[in-house]
């Protein structure tokens, strides 16, 4: 084939394996960062159209346009441009830049309140074409029990993607620039006739439509380049057309689903063959690649989906999780470290720094030296990288795995996700206490005990009524996720990018902790100080705690209370995975809570850790923020300790440091970083979103967000421009420990 | 007393405060540390257990930096903590004025692998002036250092108008780099930082009417030295 010319010839070429096309071809890079090449004119004239946009956007309350008229779909729009002549990678969602569009398919219901919160209205046309067309959300809702509804409605389980698309899947976007879609297709006709020769059953009936509907949406792929002037059924030739084709692989998700996390995957090295093979030939520059990058990542940077503002209470800051994951290391022991690598994190200074993409450093100790350095100057520059630990991931997701989100890692292509939000366990501490009632509203959520009946809390005693309260609580939250997902794949199937997987995929479904640390500490109390009941003189219900004496916390490296958090989360999962899921998918579990710590605070009394009702909890698997007073080190160690042999949907810490306590010059803050990296990866933790800040840089731009346009920072799992936050999601981040000592 | 820090030695390092100290440097940063009395004690091997904890985090560079104070008052505890740290592979700084009788630093410097000797002043009169020392026992310090061939940092505080001229910095400079194991010599600007520590311990601090050295003018004075 005479796009394939110059590559290493294998198995790739005659199935679809993008891994051993890239294996057998890339060149690992070991040099440093000195190649790298500042933004071209042409970037620097499309980089200020597109800041201006986002100017406008702001001013305008978050949101530029939005078209109430037309349902989205792969083909639905016309071509939208920033600057047509000048664009080197094109596409968009709708027919302009950062115009959002209504996608009813997840529920109509989200869409007009999305559209009401920003003043406008679903057009009567819409409307109409909705009226009959069941939803995702009104299928969910026709199905779920009684007893989830409780759960939900107090905050016991909270975030499910029930209203909307449920993201967390990666389509393998790299296989439309390899083989072009007109193969793809090919592929999936032959699996359907492998299927039409099996007796017809609802799976066997199922995936039979799944491949209809997958073949159609490629069709639709097809279609939607050809409005930009691209064939993309045949693969891409060029550094160009390949970055192009993947965009459009890409697009044709974001405009088909509109999940919380729509992720990337791991495109760089892939993109890098291509990168090495036009730079060789002489028909690509270095200064041209840099372009196509920074031209692919401004359209990253510019994707958008229309939101409710309950959900950006969840998720602050307008986030789309457009997840690259970058590094790692080969089975075979080669860094997967390409130039390619370095010239997406170099984006965040052409384009200057940003959330999105949400770039993630797969970390290996085998990482070469330079890059490792790099890394670590571009987190002290930018604060917009997470670091994910390659090392204890390869040996379950193999070489060729993504970061779906934040830390959900899955094969490309091979591995697709139910995401399933999170259940807060601060709460099941309450609930345990008060006999199934929930502490706030004063309902019977779980199964009817008594109250608590001494004065005093005491620790075997509480560990017996929360072992009795979890089955339970786990039983709801996999019933619940088994509809929501039955649901999704019934009426909002991702058909654009299980296309792009193959047709037998690994199911995972991500089951999450949120109030991890608020948990332990509560336990810790009770069992190392004295913890007395306070009720309230008319309902009865225990509403408050008076602690006598101090207790160890979670995050000073404190095995006596360090190891009541592995215990419970060990304990949790455990108990998910007594009940059999939906498509038999696999049980993982994250201790991960975007910014929704804070909406789940709201939700949650009064805590045995001293903690107020209302207050945040602590995000991820953090640390209680304050508590962790041993310095940054006991504080990593702590978190360390959580074994990602139970989380295989990760555990997310946000550790923020100012650059003083790291060292005295450049030089001394990036080796000593990479050093806390390493340290804290080999005691096999699994993740660290990074910030090397002051408090009062964020203070400042609390008081005067306008001279902070591209204050970018990690909160949890993703980094955010902080601006776009609200304020009490700023004021959080703020309240948040920051290290001054390691 | 311990805590974690970048700045005391190379790589990310686990230092120990150890209390007493038998100078009183004008500009002493540490009045805390002066009394050999205060302090939590500690056995070295109970101390051992704490760092191990941090030894994930020193890599190639880091390990441990003892300090006061002045740790060669206690010199059979540094040295079988050093021991201990060696046997465990883990790297070891002694940051020292050196202003101690030999018998105590003959018992560290075997495991020691790198000296942070602070050379506060360039001759005897200023040493027992500003900081009740005595010179020639750090020279006699220093030249041990040298013999057994322990790699070492020079240190000195530069106070405005003390220290702070080109002439007495090149001297300075001269005499460090008599000793050939000799690799590294820092410059550390005098702050001011200490002087709600002197306040609250109702101790005057004599400086107290001396500037913080400026960085820029302190780079300026110390290039190419």
């Amino acid at each position: 084939m005479e796009q394939w010319k110059g590559f290493v010839s294998g198995e790739w070429q005659d199935e679809i394996n993008v891994r051993d096309f890239i294996q057998k071809n890339y060149t690992p890079y070991y040099g440093d960062e000195s190649f790298l090449c500042s933004p071209t004119q042409r970037t620097l004239n499309l980089r200020t159209k597109m800041e201006e946009l986002f100017q406008k956007e702001h001013e305008n309350g978050g949101v530029l346009n939005v078209d109430t008229e037309t349902a989205i779909t792969l083909t639905s729009f016309a071509p939208g441009y920033l600057d047509k002549e000048n664009e080197r990678i094109v596409g968009f969602q709708t027919d302009e830049p950062l115009k959002r569009a209504c996608n009813p398919f997840g529920g109509m219901r989200m869409v007009r309140e999305a559209c009401h919160a920003y003043g406008y209205e679903v057009s009567p046309r819409l409307e109409e074409q909705f009226r009959l067309h069941k939803t995702h959300n009104d299928g969910v809702f026709s199905a779920y029990t009684p007893e989830i509804r409780a759960a939900r409605h107090c905050g016991l389980i909270t975030g499910l993607p029930d209203a909307y698309g449920r993201g967390r899947i990666i389509g393998d976007y790299r296989r439309v620039a390899l083989y072009g879609v007109d193969r793809l297709i090919e592929g999936k006709k032959e699996d359907k006739l492998k299927i039409a020769a099996m007796p017809m059953f609802h799976e066997t009936i199922r995936s039979s439509e799944e491949l209809y509907d997958q073949i159609r949406a490629l069709e639709d792929m097809k279609k939607m380049a050809e409005m930009y002037g691209y064939d993309i059924s045949r693969p891409a030739g060029t550094a160009r057309e390949a970055v192009q084709w993947l965009y459009f692989g890409y697009l044709a998700a974001i405009k088909e689903q509109n999940g919380a996390a729509m992720s990337l995957g791991r495109v760089s090295t892939f993109l890098d063959i291509y990168f090495e093979r036009d730079l060789k030939n002489g028909s690509l520059t270095e200064s041209e690649a840099q372009e196509l990058m920074d031209d692919f990542v401004m359209k990253l940077r510019m994707a958008r989906h229309l939101r409710t503002p309950e959900y950006n209470e969840l998720f602050g800051g307008d986030p789309m999780w457009i997840t690259e994951a970058l590094g790692g290391v080969g089975e075979d022991g080669r860094p997967l470290v390409t130039k390619n690598c370095f010239r997406m994190l170099n984006t965040l200074y052409n384009l200057k720094p940003s959330a999105e993409p949400n770039l993630t450093v797969l970390w290996s100790e085998k990482l070469p030296a330079a890059w490792k350095r790099f890394v670590a100057k571009v987190s002290c520059d930018t604060d917009a990288i997470q670091y994910e630990n390659d090392d204890i991931m390869r040996p379950v997701y193999g070489d060729d795995y993504a970061i779906a989100c934040c830390v959900s890692a899955m094969r490309v292509g091979k591995d697709m996700q139910f995401f399933g939000a999170r259940a807060n366990l601060a709460k099941l501490v309450l609930l345990a206490i008060n006999g199934g009632r929930d502490e706030l509203k004063n309902q019977q959520v779980g199964p009817e005990m008594d109250i608590w009946p001494e004065e005093y809390l005491e620790y075997d005693a509480l560990l017996e009524r929360i072992d009795f309260y979890r089955p339970w609580l786990a039983r709801t939250y996999v019933n619940a996720n088994n509809t929501i997902h039955y649901m999704h794949d019934k009426y909002a199937y991702e058909k654009s990018q299980m296309a792009l997987h193959d047709t037998d995929v690994r199911r995972l479904m991500a089951f999450g902790i949120a109030g991890m640390s608020c948990m332990a500490d509560s336990l810790s109390a009770v069992k190392y100080a004295k913890v007395r009941c306070i009720r309230d003189p008319e309902t009865g219900l225990v509403t408050d705690f008076e602690i006598q004496g101090d207790y160890p916390k979670f995050g000073n490296d404190d095995d006596r209370v360090d190891s009541i958090a592995c215990e419970q989360v060990e304990k949790f999962y455990e108990a998910l995975r007594q009940y059999p899921l939906y498509r038999k998918a696999v049980h993982t579990l994250s201790i991960l809570t975007i910014t929704s710590n804070v909406m789940y605070g709201k939700k949650t009394g009064n805590t045995p850790d001293g903690r107020k009702k209302g207050e945040p909890l602590a995000p991820g698997a953090n640390p209680m923020s304050g508590r962790d007073t041993s310095g940054a080190l006991a504080s990593l160690n702590s978190v360390a300790k959580l074994s990602y042999e139970y989380c295989r949907d990760g555990i997310s810490n946000t550790f923020s440091i100012v650059p003083q306590a790291l060292g005295k010059t450049e030089e001394e803050r990036l080796t000593n970083l990479v050093q806390i990296l390493s340290g804290y990866f080999a005691q096999k933790a699994h993740h660290l979103n990074v910030n090397v800040l002051n408090r009062e840089t964020l203070l400042a731009a609390y008081e005067h967000p306008e001279q902070y346009p591209n204050l970018t920072i990690r909160v949890s799992g993703y980094a955010v421009n902080f601006y776009k936050l609200s304020r009490e999601q700023q004021r959080e981040v703020i309240s948040r420990t920051f290290h001054v000592s390691v | 007393m311990q805590s974690l820090g970048a700045v005391d030695g190379p790589g990310l390092r686990y230092v120990v405060f150890l209390q007493g100290c038998p100078l009183r440097c004008v500009y002493c940063h540490n009045p805390d540390t002066w009394d050999p009395s205060l302090g939590t004690e500690m056995e070295p091997k109970e101390l051992l257990q704490k760092i191990l904890r941090c030894k994930p985090y020193f890599g190639h560079q880091g390990g441990v930096t003892v300090t006061g104070g002045e740790p060669l008052l206690q010199p059979d505890f540094t040295a079988e903590l050093f021991a201990l740290l060696r046997e465990n592979g883990i790297h070891t700084a002694l940051d020292t004025s050196g202003n101690v009788g030999e018998a105590a630093f003959e018992k560290v410097l075997p495991y020691t692998d790198l000296v942070l000797a602070d050379l506060k002043f360039a001759g005897e009169e200023e040493y027992a002036k500003y900081c009740k020392g005595n010179f020639n026992t750090v020279r006699r310090f220093l030249k041990r250092t040298e013999e057994m061939k322990i790699p070492l940092w020079i240190r000195h505080v530069v106070v405005p108008g003390i220290t702070a001229k080109r002439e007495y910095l090149e001297t300075i400079s001269a005499i460090a780099h008599t000793y050939t194991n000799l690799e590294k010599i820092e410059w550390l600007p005098f702050h001011t930082m200490c002087l709600e520590k002197y306040r609250q311990m109702g101790i005057p601090f004599p400086l107290e009417n001396t500037p913080a050295m400026d960085e820029n003018t302190l780079k300026q004075l110390t290039e190419s030295l």
